[in-house]
């Protein structure tokens, strides 16, 4: 299973790509993961791979092919149009509608609408949630657990429950902030229940 | 003076540098370098700055921040300098220099007088650098001028090695004509000086790609020759520095006459010459001090000819050599040679063309390897300062590194689209919303405005302040460099005011020492230190500055302005960089000193500091002037249609990044920027 998360540093990506990897393991899988930290930390782009499997061997490098993503969780929708070209035929993303400004692109005046590059995901991507990333937020009480309400909504896609992600969550997170997390995932669980869902014959997971 | 002189392997040096119209020179004194240094100072070539700089690395920071500016530059050192100076020589060979710069590291055979026997040439291979192995005082003359035009014409640093019985050995130098000392043509702003992810990704390419063109430049140091005695034998010796002198010594003490391949330059290592020497050999001897590095090179180019050297034993693996111990080896190689027929057994037959054949070989010499080209064996006189003059010089080339990479970043279009992929924005690393290190940038630049002002960057989140719109990083090589590249910048371009920007982290890492070495050699320049009260970049450690220890106990807590008084600065000022009035004029004071001013910016990281309450825009009075987002880049600020004014834009602060840290209310023309009424959260648009 191979699943990609891409975003904006800042965004968490790094602690959701571990806490699936958390997850896979507490299931008895094997993991690896490979993350965008240090210098793109702050406003770059960051993508973090992460790819788990019963038996080490099958999966013998850290990154993920391109076309090999089974699922692509979006922490931004320009960003998952980046790597879009990472999931595989038929493969299932989860993205966040709200933009993140690029300080660069604001410079030059240039700042392209995030509804363009979701347009575009709807069509390009069959299997598609969309979450709305900042209304979870606000319902939540705190920007900093997008992480969370996204990995809520592709628990399903990924093959676990909250519950095993929430047991994750308290193995890598400090007790004071679970709280706040376990909302956000929950939030999200239940937004992509009434977002569009994947069918899951159709879909390769 | 010129004509002939007898000089030490390190005055020939000096004295190459010197003719060669080097006008920076630094260094570490070290067994067996230290007397090039020493020689340079005596000659005192006018207008050239001499230094002893405090170590290795300080030594060739601030030559290569000379080299930037155009200077021809000499660093000097021994082997275990250059380990120092390695983190410095490791981003430099990706970076460049302008002006020539030629790194002098003496190995040790032996040990004679050191703690290693580790061989520079490794270096050059493993940081895809020149290096030039003289095997004499006079070659080192003539090697250290032309390294400079090579430095030059590459633009990158050249390295120079001799070894002790060079370094210390004396010969009749001839002094050729110096060539006129050169102004250094000043520092050029360009993004080729700032080391970036990118810029090593394009010129490790490069390097690589540039090597066959370097291997031919290299031609006149590697060249075969011939050996003039009367036992003729299909054998040659294949060595270098100072090897290539007891060769031909013990050649000549057996009467041998045999094929000599000297490789002075083995970085590329000299293949179509080595198949040319080996071409006709039954066996080839490398002999060579420290690593065998040719005989590494010969290996896979062999074609059956047998190879003798240190990884059969047949050259020692440690130690110096002697001609004594090439003679004995030539003497189980050449059974003819021995009285006792050799160590191998049985004297070989001759062969019909009456040379005496040699053991090891196992092939004849009808089945001599194919040749790149079927030249004749073709003996070269040694090579000359003369000749090496006319080596040419080109003009500098290659723009390193650009956008380019940026640019092919974009989305490609998925197999299940029918319309290609929109482009999502370029979304480079960047300082964060409310970092204090965007208004020390923006004080300084500030500050600075009208003024010719070079700011020297280091390791760390602040080098994200190279991008627009603050564009205050003109340098970047390794940790700690900055401080001692503004002191070598300086130095050739004196119009210049040099800034040094350091965060807290580094500065315990290496900027101390940088410090030091610009105090010491009479710098004039201001080191500007940003204090965020941890290490940002790599996910808030503690450091000696934090009074936290790795495990989160409490430890002493250095004081770095107390630090940078103890070291000698003129002066040390700290100020708040989020009051950017004050900040302005505290820059201001520091440049209207003298010397080594310091400047001490305090703030803490947004990552430890609770963040205050956060700005709105009051889009009715904002006037779309846009000078919060141009003039800071700061990625809570951004433009929306003005609610207002149809037509116009306005200033958007988004609520979720923003810190409070005010500086764009400090510069908005309007004060149309104050704090958010209410709690913190929600967009203010």
């Amino acid at each position: 299973m191979n699943c990609l998360l891409c975003g904006v540093g800042g965004q968490g990506t790094v602690l959701a790509s571990r806490l699936i990897a958390q997850c896979a393991m507490d299931a008895g899988a094997f993991a690896r993961t490979s993350e965008t930290i240090g210098m793109a930390q702050r406003g770059g782009s960051v993508v973090s791979h992460v790819r788990w499997h019963d038996h080490a061997g099958a999966i013998p490098s850290p990154l993920i092919p391109l076309g090999g993503a089974d699922a692509l969780i979006g922490f931004e929708p320009g960003e998952a149009v980046r790597c879009l070209p990472y999931l595989k035929p038929g493969g299932a993303a989860v993205v966040s509608v709200n933009g993140v400004t690029s300080a660069v692109a604001a410079l030059s005046g240039n700042q392209p609408d995030a509804a363009v590059f979701v347009d575009y995901l709807r069509k390009a991507a069959p299997n598609l949630i969309l979450l709305d990333g900042a209304e979870i937020a606000r319902r939540v009480g705190s920007a900093k657990t997008l992480n969370m309400a996204l990995l809520g909504a592709a628990a399903r896609l990924l093959g676990f429950s909250v519950e095993s992600m929430l047991d994750a969550l308290r193995k890598r997170l400090s007790p004071r902030l679970v709280e706040l997390n376990r909302l956000a995932l929950e939030e999200g669980a239940a937004a992509s229940g009434s977002a569009r869902t994947v069918n899951p014959k159709e879909g390769s997971i | 003076m010129s004509g002939k002189m007898l000089l030490m392997g390190n005055e020939a040096i000096a004295y190459g540098a010197v003719d060669a119209g080097v006008s920076f020179v630094s260094g570490y004194p070290g067994t067996p370098s230290t007397e090039a240094l020493e020689a340079v100072a005596r000659l005192k070539p006018p207008g050239a700055h001499v230094e002893w700089s405090v170590n290795e690395k300080a030594a060739l920071e601030t030559a290569a921040g000379a080299a930037y500016a155009g200077a021809r530059a000499l660093v000097t050192m021994k082997q275990v300098g250059l380990n120092v100076a390695s983190d410095p020589l490791m981003s430099l060979n990706y970076v460049g220099v302008k002006g020539g710069l030629v790194i002098l590291s003496a190995d040790d055979p032996g040990p004679i007088s050191s703690q290693t026997e580790q061989d520079t040439r490794r270096f050059a291979q493993f940081a895809r650098l020149p290096v030039l192995d003289p095997s004499s005082p006079e070659e080192a003359y003539a090697m250290a001028r032309a390294a400079f035009a090579l430095s030059e014409r590459f633009r990158v640093p050249v390295l120079l090695r001799p070894t002790t019985r060079v370094c210390h050995a004396c010969s009749v130098v001839e002094r050729m004509k110096p060539e006129p000392l050169v102004k250094p043509s000043g520092f050029v702003k360009g993004k080729e000086w700032v080391i970036f992810p990118r810029l090593s990704f394009e010129a490790k390419k490069r390097l690589v790609a540039r090597e066959p063109e370097l291997a031919d430049a290299q031609r006149p140091f590697n060249f075969i020759e011939e050996t003039r005695g009367d036992l003729p034998a299909r054998i040659g010796i294949a060595c270098g520095g100072i090897g290539a002198a007891y060769a031909r010594e013990a050649a000549l003490s057996l009467g041998l006459r045999c094929r000599i391949l000297k490789v002075g330059a083995s970085n590329p290592f000299p293949e179509a010459l080595a198949v040319e020497f080996i071409n006709g050999l039954d066996c080839v001897l490398a002999v060579e001090e420290l690593d065998p590095v040719i005989e590494d090179g010969l290996r896979p180019l062999m074609d059956g000819v047998a190879l003798r050297g240190k990884r059969d034993g047949s050259m020692p693996i440690a130690g110096e050599l002697s001609a004594a111990i090439i003679e004995d080896a030539l003497r189980v190689m050449v059974p003819a040679l021995s009285l006792d027929g050799g160590k191998d057994g049985e004297p070989p037959p001759l062969s019909s063309s009456g040379d005496i054949s040699t053991c090891g070989g196992d092939k004849g010499v009808g089945s001599a390897p194919s040749l790149i080209a079927a030249a004749a064996l073709r003996p070269t006189e040694a090579v000359s300062g003369e000749e090496m003059e006319r080596q040419p010089r080109l003009p500098l080339a290659v723009p390193i590194g650009g956008d380019a990479a940026a640019q092919a970043e974009g989305a490609s279009p998925n197999a299940a689209a029918d319309e290609p992929a929109p482009t999502p924005p370029i979304r480079p690393p960047i300082l964060c919303a409310g970092c204090p290190h965007r208004a020390s940038f923006y004080a300084v630049k500030r500050a600075a405005k009208g003024r010719k002002a070079i700011f020297c960057g280091d390791i760390g989140c602040y080098t994200l302040g190279n991008a627009p719109p603050l564009d205050m990083v003109d340098t970047c090589l390794c940790m700690g460099a900055g401080v001692t590249i503004a002191q070598g910048l300086k130095s050739a371009d004196p119009d210049a005011h040099c800034f040094a920007f350091i965060g807290d982290s580094t500065f315990f890492h290496s900027g101390m020492t940088g410090a030091l070495n610009a105090v010491y050699n009479r710098a004039d320049m201001i080191i500007i230190v940003l204090d965020n009260r941890t290490t940002g970049m790599t996910g808030r450690q503690p450091h000696p500055g934090t009074g936290e220890s790795a495990v989160g106990e409490p430890a002493p807590k250095a004081d770095i302005g107390a630090i940078l008084l103890a070291l000698g600065v003129t002066s040390v000022r700290r100020a708040n960089p989020f009051d950017i009035e004050e900040a302005i004029e505290t820059t201001h004071e520091a440049m209207d000193e003298t010397g080594v001013r310091a400047v001490i910016f305090e703030a803490p990281c947004i990552a430890v500091a609770k963040p205050g309450r956060p700005m709105a825009v009051d889009a009715s009075r904002c006037v779309g002037c846009q000078v919060c987002v141009k003039a800071l880049g700061c990625p809570a600020l951004s433009f929306m249609p003005s609610p207002y004014q149809q037509g116009r834009i306005a200033a958007r602060i988004d609520a979720s990044m923003c810190t409070g840290c005010s500086i764009c209310s400090q510069i908005c023309p309007t004060e149309c920027i104050q704090p958010l009424d209410g709690p913190k959260g929600g967009d203010t648009a």
